[in-house]
């Protein structure tokens, strides 16, 4: 029993993107126009394509350097916290029965409802007394600071793995470290693929650490950059919309190739 | 076997002392300067007893900044949950293309919120006002993040363009949980589209409704992206929310153990809530 197209509600649902696509069509005008043109009207369609507002751009924010620090922070605080969550998740996960770990998992996940506002105040004291306040510091952090999230999820997931693969590894004599760098780590694929998404998703666009943390700005992430010139670009709106697309470029591109992924991995990550 | 019992240790303990150094060390050095007078930045601090605590309930900023927060937390969860629950439901019929309108729904959950803030934050300044005027309307034809009474709105407004996005995908993964014969069987019955929404789909969503409702709320209780690119908190001190006033009291206005008194409280709040909302809408989803 197949239904036929549903045209109201197709209608509908177009006509709610265009709401979520305006403020997207905006940016990209706004971000080719020249002051003449905007003048004129600055929701038409822009005539000359004004590029030289993006390398003007790029030269006022040092762009590529922000670009830089963001994806260097981004990629090793995934990287590390895909290899050190899922190993800490590994050994809670098989010792459930063993009080220490227990209560391990418990602390890691009730802190989850602990919200960053109440650590913000003295991280910032303690990571300047540890001259941790630049990137490798804040690296650090968005590692330890995902382990309750992960944890939750990847213990979850992990318990779910049959004995049964591990015991055949252990008769062989495989140590424990290898069991899980051979045996586990492999299965974890399709968790560790949401654990990525959300990880990168977060780093990637979070403010407020990068805000509080880091002292010298020549490591600033894209977020803060856009943060520091707001007020040089308040004279000149085009150079800061070209400025913001080019912030927003790097996740949309990615989002479009891999939207499908991202998408299902968000969704098992929220479920979970 | 001791080998494998050391080796589930030797996992563990690095990341239990970092933890604790980076998280839990903080909290409570945090609560304990909670307790005292210091600013942040001079040598010496004295214990001040519950002063800091009483003052923050006498405090008419703090009392402000809750108004801001809850308003605002409160108007977001509600529009976030209606129209994400819609869009979802349109997205769940059969429509055209409906693969690209699902990814475009979903876009604004990918970029990032400061950004987001400073592209509406034009918006709202230059190019809504535009519409305003030719509507000939006096209201609309001013920024409504200049107006003290209304700045509270354009957040709103703000968040949940970009918040619908993320509960949208999740009513859609439940409404793709819920089985067609269900329908099919109602549909014999003749049960209305209505009818069939509240009987059916309405109950059988009650788990993502549970997780989207404490995920919405407390995501608008944590606002600070928002405020920072949309208003600063003004006019005045109409849109500061509670983040953002432990921001700048604690790191620019030498209130250090004040503001770490409030964040103590907002922690006790924003715990009591999500327990009190799990709870509630746990014994609901059982009723139904």
């Amino acid at each position: 029993m197949r239904k036929n197209t549903n045209w109201p509600a197709t209608a509908l649902i177009a006509l709610g993107s265009i709401l979520i696509l305006f403020p997207l069509y905006m940016t990209v005008g706004i971000a080719l126009k020249n002051p003449e043109e905007m003048a004129q009207s600055i929701f038409s369609l822009p005539t000359g394509l004004h590029f030289e507002n993006f390398s003007n751009a790029i030269k006022a924010t040092d762009f590529f350097h922000a670009l830089q620090n963001s994806a260097v922070i981004t990629i090793v605080s995934v990287g590390c916290i895909l290899l050190t969550n899922s190993l800490v998740s590994y050994a809670i996960a098989r010792n459930m029965n063993r009080r220490f770990f227990k209560l391990l998992y418990l602390y890691f996940v009730s802190a989850m409802f602990i919200p960053f506002q109440i650590i913000m105040l003295p991280v910032v004291k303690v990571t300047t007394a540890l001259s941790m306040n630049n990137i490798p510091g804040l690296i650090l952090l968005y590692i330890v600071y995902g382990l309750p999230f992960n944890v939750f999820v990847y213990v979850g997931y992990i318990r779910s793995i049959p004995l049964e693969l591990e015991e055949a590894a252990t008769v062989d004599g495989t140590s424990t470290w290898g069991t899980f760098w051979k045996i586990i780590f492999p299965l974890l694929g399709p968790i560790s693929a949401t654990i990525i998404i959300l990880s990168s998703l977060s780093t990637w666009n979070d403010f407020l650490l990068p805000l509080i943390l880091l002292a010298d700005p020549s490591q600033y992430t894209l977020p803060l950059v856009q943060y520091v010139f707001q007020g040089q670009f308040s004279t000149d709106f085009n150079l800061a919309f070209a400025s913001y697309l080019l912030a927003l470029l790097p996740m949309i591109i990615v989002y479009l190739s891999a939207q499908k992924w991202i998408i299902s991995g968000i969704t098992q990550g929220a479920i979970k | 076997m001791a080998k494998r019992r050391i080796a589930y240790y030797l996992m563990t303990i690095p990341a239990l002392l970092l933890f604790f150094a980076f998280h839990t060390f903080p909290a409570l050095q945090g609560i304990f300067y909670s307790f005292t007078n210091w600013d942040g930045f001079s040598d010496g601090y004295s214990f001040v007893g519950l002063k800091n605590f009483i003052n923050v309930f006498k405090d008419e900023n703090v009392y402000n900044a809750y108004f801001f927060t809850f308003k605002y937390a409160i108007a977001a969860t509600i529009l976030i949950n209606v129209i994400s629950l819609l869009i979802a439901l349109g997205l769940n019929a059969k429509i055209k293309a409906k693969n690209f309108f699902r990814s475009v729904y979903f876009l604004p959950n990918v970029l990032g919120v400061l950004i987001v803030g400073y592209i509406f934050n034009y918006l709202f300044s230059n190019a809504f006002t535009i519409w305003g005027e030719k509507l000939g309307s006096g209201f609309l034809s001013q920024n409504i993040l200049g107006n003290p009474d209304w700045a509270w709105v354009g957040i709103v407004i703000v968040g949940v363009w970009q918040g619908i996005a993320y509960n949208t995908i999740l009513y859609l993964a439940g409404l793709q949980t819920i089985p067609a014969d269900l329908y099919e069987a109602s549909s014999l019955d003749g049960a209305s589209k209505w009818r069939e929404f509240w009987s059916i789909t309405f109950p059988m969503l009650a788990p993502f409704f549970t997780i989207n409702m404490v995920l919405a709320m407390k995501g608008g209780l944590m606002i600070f992206d928002q405020i920072v690119a949309l208003t600063g908190g003004g006019p005045g001190r109409s849109t500061q929310s509670i983040a953002h006033l432990i921001y700048t009291g604690g790191f620019t206005g030498g209130e250090f153990a004040y503001q770490s008194a409030n964040a103590v409280i907002y922690f006790i709040v924003i715990v009591a809530i999500s327990l009190f909302q799990i709870k509630v809408l746990q014994r609901r989803e059982m009723d139904l």
